[in-house]
């Protein structure tokens, strides 16, 4: 080493190292929430997914209101007519309505029906799974034993037994899909509870002497808003694929009103002579399914705690 | 005496998503037949990494070998392929994990996990392999081995699945046994049963050991020379005297007061070493030990100091030992004891 | 012979009368179930007293109840017989307005440093919190505590506002340090505090505690496995195996005249960073495992495991009595009559 030779008597008085720097911190500043997003950036899958949907959610929300054609008004002259005739992107359907109104006011009304019952199933799960997972014992386990017997009866039953009692419509369904789907949620969040509640900083709040309450909000939901917030992600195009289902089989959305479960089930009907009515929806409803379950894949990687230390 | 392992100038980065963790920064030093060679230091000292990549056992990404090399048997292991690989892991570098419970197989039985390293390296029959591993288990302590070779890991207490562990690592009579804290998990009396048994099948077997410890209790009991490392370097190493009796760096020195002794009265206060590791992520360019030590000069914090030989067999880089530097006795406690 | 040990406990406080006691441990047990006919027996009748201002280690290997013992007394647990009293009070039946000046009096540092700070709360509210649970300040004069308490422990304000997970083992400790004084406690049940922490950043740590016991006048329940550490920082120690006590004495008086076997046993097993005391000291290398305490064996629970075990040991449970002035010993081999016996 060449430096070796310059050195100077000066170099080997003491340094002064201020104490300041013997306490450093041994990681940047980073919240927990923005440090998710920036591993959540770094998943490729996940960021694309999240832009298609936040896309399929814009078309939804503006095509239907900004097109010159409503959903349900019928034009006997322009049956069936191909993709990309005139104006009409997507083409028309057996009366003459516009493909890709419908198409996006269908994806509007599947959207919020899977989103309703995403938000209904995360009420009830959060709710019946907290309850269980921390006062665990006796509670515990009559709630599981409600569970169980809940899990044995087929959803689909449940769901149709419901759909006859109800008036078809958004709230309806979402409705019977959310007393039918919030077992795995309550599931996730007991377990969630059950590991939190035996970890050092909980037990350090009780040994505070903090009460019920305080544990649950400052302790144990935010802990658990990951696995949750994941959950969630994974319940939406399940719901959507159910709202699909339910519509298909004539149980959920009746025509003239459109939700991509009515398209599909329309396009199905005329499938090999006008395929591209079965092709858009099936598209956008792929998309969708797909999407969520990138975000799903993305969120659980960010947001699991193994990954930090 | 011969040398069985040399390591050269390793150093090994793993990539994450903040950056180049620069784990192992140049470690170099040599295993001679029949020693117990131990690699002492904090978490995070890349002790652990450098053992591991040894065996070769970093999954590549995120783990990269930037340079240096691992001379074994006239072969450099860092540039074998996974075929050639195979044939030494477990025949002729053998491993022992700190955890007994997680590194064997629970689906299989203690005798299977046995014969089947016995079979794929030494072509041995399943008859042979069995007796052998019986033979095994007898020899490290494991009583009725007849019976307990039928059973499954879970069928036996920490201490005795260490014992297995050492039985399958010591199978193939391996030229190196790399043990990684072998005993950090384990009470202290089965700890002492664990240590006894390791020396004792040393004398027999003649394997030389590289221990990876952060006690320097377990070091003093059977190492034969040692090696200081701190922030992916070896600041320290010599014979287990010179380290623990004559030791040269401050690291070591902090190291070896802050520890209370169990033989010596408490009057004295600990001497911690203040502040915490460098992040790797960024290592400071001087000594990385720099930032925490009492004798920190000028130089330290800019160039690192190459390492000088205190004897023949005693390195250190520290530079304390410059002819500049002025001369600084360590404190009382480090080299207490006398 | 719970009766027994009782009676024998009475002398011993008389003659203990000149110290201020601050917790009495009377013949506590814990036990807890796991299904039909399984019960695991944690800790099973332990006595002992700590008195104000003193440390009292308590070691021995995993699964002997230490750190059972440590929840226990917080009340982490509920005792499944025997009394604790706190101040003169059974801490069982406090309630209320009781309880809650217990849970201010009595404190817990726990042994994981990564899991005992809750990830999504600031350093601030992390310390603040027995503050606000116990209304003791508000705003201004609350964060003004929590810095006097950062700097207390060795950080300062600028980590008020961070997150857990920026910073390294030791500094954690230390947040939990600083949240157990913010009640301003008498007492701490330090429960193996260094045991997760590097050699380094241990001695840190101990030399923290000692300080603010200097400072502070605290009185510790310091449970660990790490012998030395615990000699080191007791003034007594109390040594357990498998949910038994089975010697306490003065920390030297324990290590220069070990009575029990087992003690004798674990002091010679603790490695020792000396390499001459290594080559010429000789070990009591204890055969076996740690036997289940759901089936613990009968009489004395070390029997299985000690060289120096008697037909006695396996038929009556050692009682827990003064072998020497306050050197207690629960051992057959210090019962004249039980030696008589046999």
């Amino acid at each position: 080493m060449s430096a070796s030779k310059n050195l100077t008597p000066e170099l080997f008085q003491p340094a002064m190292i201020a104490d300041s720097a013997k306490n450093q911190l041994a990681r940047e500043r980073v919240g927990f929430w923005k440090d998710a997003w920036r591993r959540y950036c770094s998943n490729k899958g996940a960021l694309i997914g999240l832009i298609i949907i936040i896309a399929i959610g814009l078309l939804a929300f503006i095509a239907p209101a900004v097109s010159s054609y409503d959903y349900q008004t019928q034009n006997v002259k322009i049956q069936n007519k191909e993709s990309f005739y005139g104006d009409h992107i997507f083409g028309t359907d057996k009366f003459g309505r516009d493909l890709w109104t419908r198409t996006w006011y269908g994806a509007k009304i599947s959207l919020l029906i899977a989103f309703l019952a995403a938000f209904l199933d995360l009420v009830i799960g959060v709710t019946f799974g907290g309850i269980s997972g921390y006062f665990g014992g006796r509670v515990d386990m009559i709630l599981q034993r409600i569970i169980e017997i809940l899990y044995s009866i087929p959803n689909l039953i449940v769901v149709i037994l419901l759909m006859l009692i109800f008036e078809p419509g958004i709230v309806p369904i979402a409705v019977a899909m959310a007393v039918a789907g919030w077992v795995p949620m309550a599931r996730v969040v007991r377990a969630q509870m059950l590991k939190l509640k035996s970890q050092e900083f909980v037990l350090a709040a009780r040994t505070l002497g903090a009460s019920h309450g305080r544990i649950l909000t400052k302790h144990m939901i935010p802990n658990v808003m990951g696995p949750i917030i994941i959950a969630v992600t994974f319940a939406i195009p399940t719901a959507i694929f159910f709202e699909a289902f339910l519509s298909f089989i004539g149980l959920g959305i009746r025509p003239p009103e459109a939700s991509l479960g009515v398209l599909l089930s329309e396009g199905a009907d005329v499938f090999q002579l006008f395929p591209y009515q079965l092709f858009w929806p099936a598209v956008v409803i792929s998309l969708i399914m797909l999407s969520f379950n990138l975000i799903g894949d993305g969120l659980r990687d960010a947001l699991d705690p193994r990954m930090r230390k | 005496m011969a040398k069985v392992l040399e390591v050269r100038d390793l150093h090994v980065s793993f990539k994450t998503y903040n950056g180049e963790v620069q784990a192992v920064r140049g470690v170099s030093f040599d295993v001679n037949k029949g020693e117990t060679v131990a690699v002492v230091g904090e978490s995070g000292c890349g002790k652990s990494v450098t053992s591991q990549t040894i065996m070769r056992l970093l999954p590549s990404p995120p783990s990269m070998i930037k340079s240096g090399e691992i001379m074994f048997d006239g072969k450099d292991l860092t540039k074998l392929d996974e075929k050639q690989l195979e044939k030494i892991r477990g025949a002729e570098i053998a491993m022992i994990f700190q955890d007994p419970m997680t590194s064997l197989n629970p689906t299989m039985t203690v005798g299977g996990q046995i014969t089947e390293g016995l079979m794929k390296h030494q072509k041995m029959s399943k008859e042979e392999a069995k007796k052998k591993a019986i033979e095994m288990l007898r020899l490290v302590g494991i009583p009725s081995p007849e019976s307990r070779i039928s059973q499954y890991p879970h069928q036996f207490s920490g201490g005795m699945r260490q014992r297995a562990m050492i039985a399958i690592a010591l199978s193939c009579a391996p030229k190196l046994l790399i043990a990684d804290e072998p005993t950090t998990a384990l009470d202290v009396t089965i700890q002492a049963q664990i240590i006894d048994l390791m020396k004792e099948l040393q004398e027999k077997v003649g394997t030389s050991i590289i221990l990876i410890t952060h006690d320097l209790g377990v070091v003093a009991d059977i190492a034969d020379r040692v090696v200081v490392m701190y922030a992916g370097k070896v600041v320290e190493s010599g014979s287990l005297d010179e380290v623990f009796y004559q030791p040269k760096h401050p690291y070591t020195w902090g190291l070896l007061a802050s520890m209370p002794r169990l033989d010596q009265s408490s009057d004295q206060d600990l001497q911690p070493i203040p502040g915490s590791p460098p992040n790797l992520l960024n290592p400071p360019k001087g000594c990385p030990f720099a930032a925490r030590c009492k004798y920190a000069m000028k130089i330290c914090t800019q160039e690192m100091p190459e390492t000088s030989d205190v004897s023949s067999t005693h390195r250190v880089a520290c530079w304390l030992q410059h002819p500049m530097a002025p001369k600084v006795e360590p404190p009382a406690m480090a080299v207490g004891g006398e | 012979m719970s009766q027994l040990q009782t009676v024998k406990m009475e002398t011993r406080t008389t003659s203990q009368a000149k110290k201020d006691v601050i917790l009495e441990v009377r013949n506590l047990k814990k036990h807890f179930i796991l299904g039909k006919n399984q019960v695991v027996q944690a800790v099973d009748g332990v006595s002992f007293d700590v008195y104000r201002g003193e440390t009292l280690g308590l070691v021995g290997e995993s699964g002997c109840g230490k750190s059972t013992i440590g929840r226990t007394l917080i009340r982490l647990y509920n005792a499944t017989s025997g009394s604790v009293k706190f101040d003169g009070k059974d801490i069982y039946s406090l309630k209320g307005k009781e309880l809650k000046k217990f849970n201010q009096k009595m404190q817990m540092i726990f042994q994981d440093p990564y899991a005992s700070l809750n990830p999504r709360m600031t350093v601030m509210d992390i310390i603040a919190e027995g503050i606000d649970i116990h209304g003791l300040a508000k705003g201004e004069e609350r964060r003004r505590r929590v810095i006097e308490l950062l700097e207390t422990v060795g950080l300062n304000e600028e980590h008020a506002d961070r997150f857990p997970h920026e910073f390294s083992g030791g500094q954690r400790q230390r947040i939990g340090i600083a949240r157990a004084l913010a009640v301003e406690p008498d007492f701490i049940i330090a429960d193996e505090p260094i045991s997760a922490l590097d050699v380094s950043i241990q001695a840190q740590v101990v030399n923290l505690m000692k300080r603010l016991q200097r400072e502070r006048g605290l009185t510790y329940l310091f449970i660990a496995h790490d012998l030395s550490m615990v000699k080191y920082i007791s003034d007594r120690v109390g040594v357990m195996y498998l949910g038994n006590l089975v010697e306490l004495a003065e920390s030297d008086e324990l290590y220069d005249n070990p009575l029990h076997p087992y003690t004798e046993a674990l002091l010679s097993a603790v490695p020792i960073p000396d390499p001459e005391t290594a080559r010429t000291r000789e070990r009591i290398i204890l055969e076996g495992d740690v036997p289940s305490p759901i089936n613990p064996p009968s009489g004395c629970r070390f029997r299985t495991r000690c060289p120096k075990a008697m037909d006695i040991c396996s038929q009556v449970v050692p009682t827990w009595q003064e072998a020497a002035p306050n050197h207690w010993v629960a051992c057959h081999l210090y019962n004249d009559e039980a030696k008589r016996e046999s």
